[in-house]
């Protein structure tokens, strides 16, 4: 029974950051109506700005302070330079051009920070566990992040519907030649939400670090996961995001943590637990087939 | 044949049929130069176009977006590999159960992933293609992550695959008939039909096309070529891994075929060559810049990508003159 909590704990945990990435992916599809396949290199930059920063400083929390506007600042340069002539495109253009952002942030990488994984530290006041309940441990870590992840939803949530930008985001996502026409400065609401995506995916990027590394191509294929997580949530959507993220998160920890144990009744122990992380793995995408064949624009996503 | 003449007066027929006569007598140039390693470079060349003309049938042609198209190579790989480490060496059968599951493949993820428009079929044939691959990684009997080793397909008294210079003919001939095969479909009513949707489905569907069907049938024929180009990539180096269908392999095949051109002809063969020519001709113009940048040529290669998406629309196939009905975009 503990373990299953403590399962579940980690799934919420991949799930926030998770909706993290998913929440600048879906804002960018859903208002700029862009496929911004780069948003994964926004993560990985993210990680490797932190290390850079926290070497400088000795200190993860100032590190991750500096990495964040650094991201953002990151966000609104491939925005201004890249991502604001692919808009009017169709969204074959925009995987070609953010396939080859892809390719140069990976190999940027390469050449500034060497081809060699980072590794950084879990802070020295978080190297603990907590009791989240009597007598069940947590690594603190591990529950900051959820802690972190789950203030940054709520920040999003208040911001997006209760704030004059939320306001003019939501316009946005509806109908943005409506909003432009009404004289709001669009150009800068894209530059904003497109470097607002980029502090969240660095977030991510930042805070999953400790718990893998930082290494080159680190946001590639959890970039397709984001991509499965805002399509089911339905394309647009910040409380679709959401609950699809908590979903995937919980179908990846609890796949991994129990199939294991399930395949071993009819395979061998060495094959069931190489099969259960690829099994767990292919849930997720059988979730995302199910619910488009269901609903063909996501859960929450606008019926066109 | 007289239109076929009559093509090489154009500067796009003559240009294609000089590159295809070069690839027809490259084994005998690079043994004239003694530069084995380019026979290899060209084989690899001839598979990723053939992989290419078959996603420009349901890309080019039908205009879904298919970002799984990675699966089928992997699919017909595997179907290789496996039935090759399971002593079953014989292309006769290998070939033809590859191609099958390709198709069926093709088939499967088609009457899920058609009822979903744009960006989201652009999405689910992604999350298909993810699902091979991580199905792949995960069959630890065949070597898991790390792949497996394979014995070429044999074809007693016909063809020896191990020799190089006849595999690099044999997937030049596959090439040669897939691209013929391609002009044949695309001025074929089916063809028409299929690029009719692209530009107004509604307007087929009312005209009373089953573009349903049709595009079914476009992806499945999409598949099997792409299982196609996963048999030859399979033998070319004996190997198969999950490697080979990750989804930035899906991704290189649309560079290839945008890089050609979409939609026409012979786009798939011009965006194959340009995009190995490039990492050929980057990799030592860097370093004669610096020493050592050649490492890092896809830094330079990234932003390419990022302009021809920008500026070159039509691609390759479009600097050769102005279209001439020979192009179907």
């Amino acid at each position: 029974m503990d373990y299953l909590l403590i399962q579940m704990l980690n799934g919420v945990q991949l799930g926030l950051l998770m909706f993290l990435l998913a929440a600048g992916l879906t804002l960018t599809f859903g208002i700029m109506d862009l496929v911004n396949l780069a948003h994964g290199s926004l993560y990985m930059m993210g990680a490797y700005f932190a290390w850079t920063f926290i070497s400088w400083t000795d200190s993860f929390v100032l590190g991750a302070l500096l990495a964040l506007p650094a991201a953002f600042l990151l966000g609104v340069i491939v925005e201004r330079v890249v991502a604001r002539r692919l808009y009017a495109r169709d969204h074959l253009d925009q995987v070609l051009a953010t396939f080859g952002l892809i390719l140069f942030f990976n190999e940027l990488v390469r050449a500034v920070w060497g081809p060699d994984g980072k590794s950084i530290a879990v802070p020295g006041f978080l190297d603990r566990t907590v009791e989240v309940l009597p007598g069940l441990p947590y690594p603190a870590y591990r529950f900051a992040i959820i802690v972190v992840g789950g203030l940054v939803a709520i920040l999003l949530a208040w911001l997006v519907a209760r704030t004059r930008l939320g306001m003019l985001i939501r316009a946005g996502a509806s109908n943005r030649r409506m909003i432009a026409a009404l004289g709001v400065n669009i150009e800068l609401l894209f530059s904003l939400v497109f470097g607002l995506g980029a502090v969240f995916a660095g977030l991510a990027g930042l805070m999953a670090a400790p718990i893998g590394s930082v290494k080159i191509g680190m946001g590639d294929d959890i970039l397709i996961v984001a991509f499965v997580i805002i399509v089911i949530g339905g394309i647009g959507s910040i409380k679709g995001a959401f609950v699809a993220a908590m979903l995937v998160g919980q179908i990846d920890i609890v796949g991994r943590a129990f199939l294991p144990d399930f395949l071993k009744t009819f395979m061998s122990p060495t094959a069931a637990s190489g099969a259960a992380p690829a099994i767990s793995q292919v849930l997720v995408y059988v979730l995302m087939a199910g619910v488009l064949v269901w609903r063909p624009t996501g859960l929450f996503g606008q019926r066109s | 044949m007289s239109s076929l003449l009559a093509s090489l007066r154009t500067p796009r027929g003559l240009i294609t049929a000089v590159l295809l006569l070069l690839l027809a007598v490259l084994p005998l140039l690079t043994q004239a130069f003694d530069q084995r390693y380019l026979l290899s470079v060209g084989t690899r060349v001839v598979i990723w176009a053939i992989a290419a003309v078959s996603l420009n049938i349901i890309l080019g042609y039908g205009g879904l977006v298919s970002f799984g198209h990675a699966a089928f190579f992997g699919i017909g790989g595997y179907a290789v590999g496996i039935l090759s480490a399971s002593g079953i060496d014989s292309g006769w059968l290998q070939w033809p159960v590859a191609i099958l599951a390709a198709t069926l493949w093709a088939v499967l993820i088609g009457v899920l992933s058609l009822r979903t428009r744009g960006v989201y079929f652009l999405m689910i044939t992604l999350a298909f293609g993810q699902l091979v691959y991580y199905l792949g990684s995960g069959l630890e009997a065949y070597g898991g992550d790390d792949g497996l080793n394979i014995g070429r397909s044999r074809f007693p008294g016909l063809i020896d695959l191990r020799d190089k210079a006849s595999f690099y003919w044999l997937c030049l001939a596959l090439l040669c008939a897939a691209l013929w095969f391609c002009g044949r479909l695309a001025y074929s009513r089916f063809g028409f039909v299929l690029r009719g949707a692209r530009s107004n489905e509604l307007r087929m569907t009312a005209l009373g096309f089953p573009v349903f069907g049709y595009r079914l049938a476009a992806l499945a024929l999409s598949g099997a070529f792409g299982g196609l180009a996963g048999i030859l990539l399979a033998n070319e180096g004996a190997y198969v891994s999950p490697a080979m269908m990750s989804w930035v392999k899906s991704g290189d095949l649309i560079v290839i075929v945008v890089l050609g051109g979409t939609g026409a002809l012979f786009g798939p063969l011009y965006g194959a060559l340009a995009f190995f020519a490039v990492e050929e001709f980057l990799k030592p113009l860097l370093d004669l810049a610096h020493k050592g940048w050649g490492e890092y040529w896809q830094i330079v290669f990234g932003p390419l990508l990022v302009i021809v998406a920008l500026y070159a629309r039509g691609g390759i196939d479009s600097l050769l003159g102005k279209t001439d009905g020979r192009r179907h975009g």
